[in-house]
């Protein structure tokens, strides 16, 4: 099967469980199981190949400008991994249909699952780093959704959080990581990376790049210092915690670790970091979890110090410590799944985690105490199951290595946490199981159906056998997968039980001894533990979260305290500051262009401009004023459009400034009608003083351009010799905007349709809220005169409709050769529309106008791509235009372009989104009354007799 | 001859813009700026066809033929927020 498949079948099969949880809890679990089951045997339809030690590879160009491709690979390592991956993955799926109760939404849960387990494959079959961060980040997020499952619990929210703030900002460390990685080898291709070891290493980045990666994979697989996340997390439901905090997510960082071990081990840096940190978190997590009385705790501690365990072991450097760091991936994947789900049976059946609460359940649930008696003991490192294998390993490579000249510490803590988890797993049975039937269960404790014990038992009948014939079962998947970490030759190892009376049996022996040393004189130790103050992690951390969510909120409320002033003088003094620099660090040319006389009639419209302005500033408080004194500069602004040949520009100025002048007023009449003085006179001189810096610096900068020339040509000779040869248009603006930058164009209208479909449902939103009882009992601010439809302005604009539309039409058709084109049509037309909302009311024009304007909107839209689509069956690219002649005999010769259909998509979304805008902001004023059966207001024909006794 | 009469009446037009632009400004009560404005609307007009006639180029009929189609819909909003407040009832 191919790679990609595998890698989607996951979220492809996300979509079913939530879908077909309406069929029944089973129907869901079966489609999550049994797309985890395809891809499971598609991976396994691989496997002989990669054990032969063939690499498949499969390879899709996404952004290779940026160096991001779909590209995958399965070797040993990512067939392990995936495999781990996707195995366990079925059996939690199983687990988790008995597991979970009719209260949970487990559409939603295997959902949520089969997202993560994508991301998961992803992260270990990619081989590309750029997509394997992306599927990073995506285990995150859907951890998060996992862990923070059942989100009526404070804990189950918060552990959530904490997941994704640790491992999110571990994510982001190494992003950089791995751009360095990429930069020093000039490929994002994970292929390419391990072929240049020396390169890495001998580059003065290595150390940065390789402190950023190891921060992302610390995180990800909770290595100290930042191990307190998981504990936490173990708020989730049991399936995600045995999937998620055994098998996968933390598992994660091991992964990067070994995958990118060819190329990073084998320093010294890489060794007292990896090593030390392994080290550590391998002797707390022991330690802690000794002492913690949920289950769960102790399971999750023990996750910790495990994977500490195999940090330490890839940290080593050595083959044959990868080779027991692969062994030991798989032995506590199986160990540590089967007990979380045995923790989880037991909360299940007996209500309650507490081990204190617990004791004797050997009797009442004997297929569980089998299961977790194995489990245990196999985590504990006993002989004959497959944990004794890879902790001898484990304690046979820590006895030859030294640490800073002393051989002696490695080994020592090496069996001093191997001492702790042994006396962690014996409690884990001896207060659970044995000891004496109690009678004060939380509820009565029984053996759970088969459904939910036969994943667990799977699990530890593999436990079991790999313990007895790891060779036979395992130790091919070991060579391959170890051999991928290597990257070269394989030393010789043996994965069998007796190996002689090595170093590694004397320690075992004693770290067992020990543990049972440890567990007879827990109570006394516990009390003490109890009684030692130690720092507690969530309280550092959310008092380190606290502040820096203060100190955020500080910068951002100084920036943004919600005053457009204060945004305003922000901004314009920064770019005022910029600006200073830049003028003075750099050099302007000389000026080349002469200064030309102006003439009368332009400076009269300078006059008219500056005197507006000026008197905006000075009135700007009276704000229909305000809009009165815009009206004069929008008119004198299209009569400069119009001097300066700029004709298109000219009509489009004019139509947009009567739509903007109605827009405002709809808008006014919910404001109040002067802006009052809000600021001291300080600030008022502040920004005075700002805006005329501002002002003086934007004059001179266009000053300063209009008297040179560009330094580099301008493009307008491009288009004006194009514009009919490759337009089939003379007017060069229109063949702009609807062939050579349709483009834009398309995504231009689309935004005008979303801007007008959000003000139509922020409408909604408002008149449905309880806004809507003030909106409808409002009285105007000033006493109304007048009639609200008087008979002149109904005739008049019902006359100029057809005339308008008219126009519209001649404006929309001669524009891909003259002045005109959709937009400035699309707003003719909207006016012409607006005039009958205006005169006749918002009733009757609502009443007459049948089509939605949302549908007018889409209409366009979908009119503009299907004429630039239509250019595919030609074979051309998206939006290329065709044009030629036709000679229709009564008619002319005249000419037809495809833009001009473009063009037709341009002029209805630009309608629609007029419309609908305009039409949402007066729905906002509507009163009862206003509905009238008359058009017109004065009609003597009129006998409103039999209405007016109705209301009375 | 064309040329002169069109310079004389651009002169005469901008001085009622000018004009115009007075009342805009100076007007003591809000209709009449309105009114002003209006007037500014139609003396516009007559700028862009004179300015078509003294270049002999139709090309800025249309703009001319929109502003005296479509000028007075601001006028008319504005004196409907005047006297009622809500332009759209």
């Amino acid at each position: 099967m191919s790679l990609f498949l595998i890698a989607a079948l996951p979220f492809l099969g996300a979509l079913f469980p939530a879908l077909l949880i309406r069929a029944g809890r089973n129907a869901a679990a079966a489609s999550a199981g049994f797309t985890t089951f395809l891809a499971f045997v598609g991976l396994l339809l691989n496997a002989p190949a990669v054990l032969r030690g063939e690499v498949i590879q499969a390879r899709l160009d996404w952004l290779p400008g940026l160096g991001l491709n779909t590209n995958f690979f399965l070797d040993g390592l990512g067939l392990l991994f995936a495999g781990l991956i996707l195995g366990i993955g079925l059996l939690i799926i199983l687990y988790a249909r008995f597991y979970l109760s009719r209260e949970d939404p487990m559409g939603q849960f295997y959902t949520y699952l089969l997202l993560f387990q994508g991301a998961m494959v992803g992260i270990v079959l990619s081989d590309n780093i750029l997509l394997l961060l992306v599927f990073w980040e995506l285990t995150s997020l859907s951890s998060f959704l996992l862990i923070g499952y059942w989100k009526h619990l404070p804990e189950g929210r918060q552990g959530a959080r904490m997941a994704l703030a640790v491992t999110g900002s571990g994510g982001l460390a190494m992003i950089a990581g791995m751009l360095i990685l990429g930069h020093i080898v000039g490929s994002y291709d994970l292929t390419v990376i391990l072929q240049h070891k020396e390169m890495i290493q001998a580059s003065p980045l290595y150390l940065p790049a390789l402190i950023l990666i190891l921060i992302g994979a610390f995180t990800k697989s909770a290595q100290f210092p930042f191990h307190f996340w998981l504990p936490h997390a173990m708020a989730a439901p049991t399936p995600v915690s045995a999937y998620l905090h055994s098998a996968t997510m933390v598992k994660a960082g091991l992964f990067l670790m070994a995958r990118m071990w060819p190329v990073l081990a084998g320093t010294p840096e890489w060794f007292y970091i990896v090593a030390t940190t392994g080290l550590i978190t391998m002797v707390l997590g022991a330690v802690i979890a000794l002492f913690k009385d949920d289950l769960k705790a102790l399971l999750a501690f023990s996750t910790v110090s495990h994977l500490g365990l195999i940090t330490m072991l890839l940290g080593f450097g050595t083959k044959i410590a990868a080779v027991a760091a692969v062994f030991h991936i798989i032995n506590h994947a199986t160990f540590k799944a089967a007990l979380f789900m045995s923790a989880g049976i037991i909360d299940h059946e007996t209500h309650t985690r507490d081990i204190k609460r617990l004791g004797g359940l050997r009797f009442l649930m004997p297929i569980t105490f089998t299961i977790a008696l194995i489990a245990c003991l196999s985590m504990a490192g006993l002989p004959p199951f497959n944990g004794f294998l890879s902790k001898e390993m484990m304690l046979e490579e820590a006895f030859h290595t030294s640490w800073m000249g002393s051989p002696y510490f490695i080994p020592g803590l090496a069996v001093f946490a191997a001492l702790f988890s042994a006396a962690y797993s014996f409690r884990y049975i001896v207060h659970v199981f044995l000891g004496p039937k109690r009678h004060d269960y939380p509820a009565h404790p029984h053996d759970p159906g088969t459904g939910l014990w036969l994943a667990p038992a799977f699990l530890v009948f593999l436990v079991i056998a790999i313990g007895i014939g790891s060779n036979h079962i395992v130790g091919p998947l070991v060579s391959v997968a170890a051999g991928a970490v290597i990257g070269g030759e394989l030393p010789y190892f043996s994965l069998k039980l007796w190996h002689g009376f090595t170093p590694a049996l004397w320690m075992s022996l004693a770290a067992v001894t020990g543990g049972l040393l440890l567990l007879w004189l827990h109570p006394r130790l516990s009390k003490m533990w109890n009684a030692a103050p130690r720092p507690e992690a969530k309280v550092i951390f959310d008092s380190l979260l606290g502040t820096l969510t203060r100190a955020s909120r500080g910068v951002t409320d100084a920036l943004h305290n919600g005053s457009i002033t204060r945004y305003s003088a922000i901004m314009v003094a920064f770019t005022i500051a910029i600006s200073l620099y830049a003028y003075q660090s750099g050099v302007a040319s000389e000026a080349t262009r002469a200064v030309q006389q102006a003439g009368a009639l332009p400076v009269i419209g300078w006059i008219c401009l500056v005197s507006a302005t000026g008197f905006i500033v000075l009135n700007h408080r009276n704000r229909l004023l305000a809009l009165v004194l815009i009206g004069v500069v929008g008119l004198i602004v299209s009569l400069s459009f119009n001097y300066l040949s700029a004709p298109d520009l000219a009509l489009t100025q004019i139509s947009v400034e009567v739509v903007t002048i109605i827009l405002m007023l709809l808008a006014l009449n919910f404001l109040p009608k002067e802006t009052p003085v809000e600021s001291p006179l300080a600030i008022r001189a502040r920004d005075a003083v700002i805006a005329i810096v501002a002002g003086t610096g934007v004059g001179g900068l266009i000053y300063a351009l209009m008297t040179r020339d560009f330094s580099a040509p301008s493009i307008s000779e491009f288009h004006l010799a194009n514009s009919y040869k490759g337009g089939g248009g003379t007017n060069v603006v229109n063949v702009i905007l609807v062939d050579f930058r349709g483009y834009d164009t398309f995504g231009e209208i689309i935004v005008l349709g979303i801007a007008a479909l959000v003000i139509y449902a922020l409408t909604e939103a408002i008149l449905g809220s309880k806004v809507r009882a003030y909106l409808l009992n409002r009285k105007p601010d000033s006493p109304q005169d007048g009639d609200p439809h008087p008979l002149m302005m109904v005739v008049a604009t019902r006359v100029m409709m057809p005339l308008a539309l008219m126009v519209a039409a001649y404006i929309f058709f001669r524009g891909h050769n003259l002045p005109g084109g959709g937009f400035i049509a699309g707003l003719i037309a909207a006016i012409a529309m607006l005039m009958q909302y205006m005169a006749s009311g918002f009733s009757w024009a609502a009443e007459r106008q049948k089509v939605y304007y949302h549908g007018i909107i889409g209409s366009g839209v979908l009119i503009a791509a299907a004429t630039g689509m239509g250019a595919w069956l030609a074979g051309q690219p998206f939006l290329t235009s065709a044009f030629g002649y036709l000679h229709w005999a009564p008619l002319e010769e005249f000419e037809w372009a495809t833009a001009a259909l473009f063009d037709l998509g341009v002029f209805l979304a630009v309608v629609g989104a007029v419309m609908l805008t305009l039409e949402s902001l007066a729905r906002l004023a509507w009163q009862p009354g206003m509905n009238s059966e008359h058009a017109m207001d004065i009609n003597p024909a009129r006998d409103d007799a039999a209405k007016l006794k109705e209301e009375v | 001859m064309i040329l002169y009469a069109a310079i004389f009446a651009f002169g005469c037009f901008a001085l009622a813009i000018l004009m115009n632009l007075w009342k805009v400004l100076f007007a003591d009560a809000i209709a009449d700026r309105i009114l002003a404005l209006d007037t500014m609307f139609i003396n516009a007009i007559a700028l862009m066809v004179l300015y078509g006639i003294a270049l002999g180029t139709g090309i800025y009929f249309e703009a001319a033929m929109i502003v005296a189609m479509l000028g007075f819909v601001s006028t008319v909003a504005y004196a409907r927020f005047i006297l009622r407040g809500n332009i759209i009832e």
